[in-house]
């Protein structure tokens, strides 16, 4: 795609993210980065790329081995335990 | 395929814009999960992905690998996130920080043994940039952990001629990309440049959080957590996908965002919090203490709370230390029931990350409206009876205000010296993880109860069953 097509994508959602981000309240802050830690592992999806298509070698192959392990690890580790960590908060009065 | 990345990047926004308050977040949570479903399926159906399906040789399919690699991955991190305890979530998190950063790092490194000549320019550059920045945030985050864990010690360590070597690095690292990218120079040249320039990413994101003090890890998991981001950013400029770069934007903004909240909390630049290893300051601002703090047995401390019509808890990171957030509960609904006021007044840099005093005091089951912050309580601070502070110190030093010569002069403070009577609970004598003296020990209407947080709470509210 052309590169400054994807430069345009990146400034839009940066703004995007900023807007988002700055109305998420002080409290939910920790929530917020691990939520955010799995979404990072979105890098999954570069690295299924090259380990599925073989693309790049063995050592590619490795490599991107380690990178879907290391991203999965985030992505399930980190939405679940922002579930754990929201499912702490409650409003006065809510029992279990 | 392109369709369903989009509908991923849907699902990330709308998630992230429900965690805007705690009655949507997790409603968030569980669309941004949907998201990243859904863009994961979508690999397994583009055209060269599902041309590598092999039913001859198994070994040689991808999927098989590809599989087998989630299953690891989601199984460690699923039994992760059951067993880590509320208060370890800072160290979690820096390692999260620390595994996006190197996943996409790896990325760019397996691309770069895909076109090891670096002859697409622009693609070139963006798996330079990845390999920084996702390096750099893994060993820093990993540096991070150490330190939160302890098994580093936690104060600022600072040598002679850092900056130097910092800019050393970093112009090797730029070296090391403009060799990789630039056309004419032979392949083995070229592959000892990104070799080079992945071995001192790593070494770069040692050196550039070891001067950092532990007092300022908010700081740098935030900032962490923005690099881990901007590196899926640049790995997605390589492989031309944007749902790359949308969710890796997201997660950027996010941590720049708690990175300025952090630094304006203390009052201080980002320039200066990354270059001036505070917490390694061992002068302090003032030589003799006027007097002596005066101290109250916890019997006595019981008796002014009891009279007391509103209470605030100030905590600190001192509290997740001793794990108290639940004796503290206890004893906020035994002043409750005895018909107190209670409110807990968090300020944003308490604890080890943004919002870890939130999560602690939730996980104890105090209810979400009683936690106030810094601006929402400092206005009603002359009106309360008692403030406790918990394993909180710089945050409620007065000198903050009063004393220009005080290195944290300026910083905004909870005004716990304005309530009638403050309770200082305090392990010992000594100083602060800062090292700076505080006044608030010494003001006539500050009482020390000294000893281990969680065994003085709970005492406190044994009192109150007891009476």
């Amino acid at each position: 795609m052309d590169i400054i097509l994807l430069l345009f994508i990146f400034v839009i959602a940066a703004f995007l993210g900023k807007e988002l981000i700055s109305k998420v309240p002080s409290q939910l802050h920790t929530p917020l980065m691990a939520a955010t830690n799995a979404i990072s592992g979105i890098a999954i999806v570069g690295a299924l790329f090259v380990c599925a298509t073989y693309a790049t070698g063995e050592l590619g192959m490795i490599l991107s081995f380690i990178a879907i392990i290391l991203a999965a690890i985030n992505i399930v580790g980190g939405y679940s335990v922002t579930e754990r960590m929201l499912g702490m908060f409650r409003k006065k009065g809510d029992k279990e | 395929m392109v369709i369903a990345y989009i509908i991923a990047c849907v699902f990330f926004i709308v998630g992230i814009k429900k965690l805007n308050h705690p009655n949507t977040a997790r409603q968030g949570n569980m669309l941004s999960a949907f998201g990243m479903l859904i863009a994961v399926v979508a690999v397994f159906f583009e055209s060269e992905v599902t041309a590598s399906w092999n039913t001859s040789n198994w070994v040689q399919n991808g999927y098989l690998w590809c599989f087998l690699a989630i299953a690891i991955g989601s199984a460690i991190g699923l039994v992760w996130s059951k067993k880590v305890k509320m208060t370890g979530m800072p160290e979690l998190v820096a390692i999260y920080n620390g595994f996006g950063g190197l996943a996409s790092a790896l990325v760019a490194f397996s691309q770069f043994l895909k076109d090891p000549d670096g002859s697409n320019m622009s693609e070139a550059i963006a798996i330079g940039l990845t390999i920084f920045i996702g390096s750099m945030a893994f060993s820093g985050s990993m540096l991070a952990f150490g330190k939160l864990s302890e098994r580093i010690t936690g104060r600022a360590i600072v040598f002679k001629g850092q900056k130097a070597i910092n800019l050393v690095f970093v112009l090797a690292c730029v070296a090391g990309m403009i060799i990789y990218v630039i056309p004419g120079i032979d392949t083995g040249t070229k592959f000892l440049a990104i070799v080079m320039l992945t071995a001192i990413s790593l070494i770069f994101g040692v050196t550039f959080v070891l001067p950092i003090g532990g007092g300022d890890m908010p700081v740098v998991i935030s900032l962490m957590n923005s690099l881990s981001g901007l590196a899926v950013v640049s790995a997605g400029f390589i492989i031309s996908n944007t749902v790359l770069i949308v969710s890796g934007s997201l997660v950027g903004a996010s941590g720049i965002i708690l990175t300025l909240i952090m630094c304006k909390a203390m009052n201080r630049s980002i320039g200066n919090l990354l270059f001036s290893g505070f917490g390694a300051t061992d002068a302090v601002s003032k030589g003799g203490p006027q007097s002596e703090p005066k101290a109250v047995s916890t019997e006595d401390a019981y008796l002014i709370l009891e009279a007391a019509g509103s209470v605030v808890f100030i905590p600190g990171y001192g509290m997740a230390v001793a794990q108290a957030q639940h004796v503290v509960k206890e004893l906020a609904e035994k002043l409750e029931e005895n018909g107190a006021e209670v409110s807990f007044a968090v300020h944003p840099v308490a604890g080890r990350m943004p919002g870890h005093m939130n999560v602690l005091l939730a996980e104890a089951d105090v209810p979400y409206e009683q936690l106030k912050t810094m601006e929402e309580i400092n206005p009603s601070m002359p009106t309360q009876d008692v403030a406790i502070v918990i394993g909180a110190n710089d945050v409620v030093n007065p000198a903050a205000e009063t004393d220009e010569a005080s290195p944290i002069y300026g910083m905004p403070i909870i005004k716990a010296h304005e309530a009638r009577t403050v309770f200082v609970l305090k392990r010992g004598k000594g100083r602060g993880f800062s090292g700076i003296d505080n006044e608030l020990f010494y003001m006539q209407n500050t009482l020390m109860v000294y000893g281990d947080a969680k065994a003085t709470i709970s005492s406190l509210a044994g009192e109150f069953t007891a009476n």
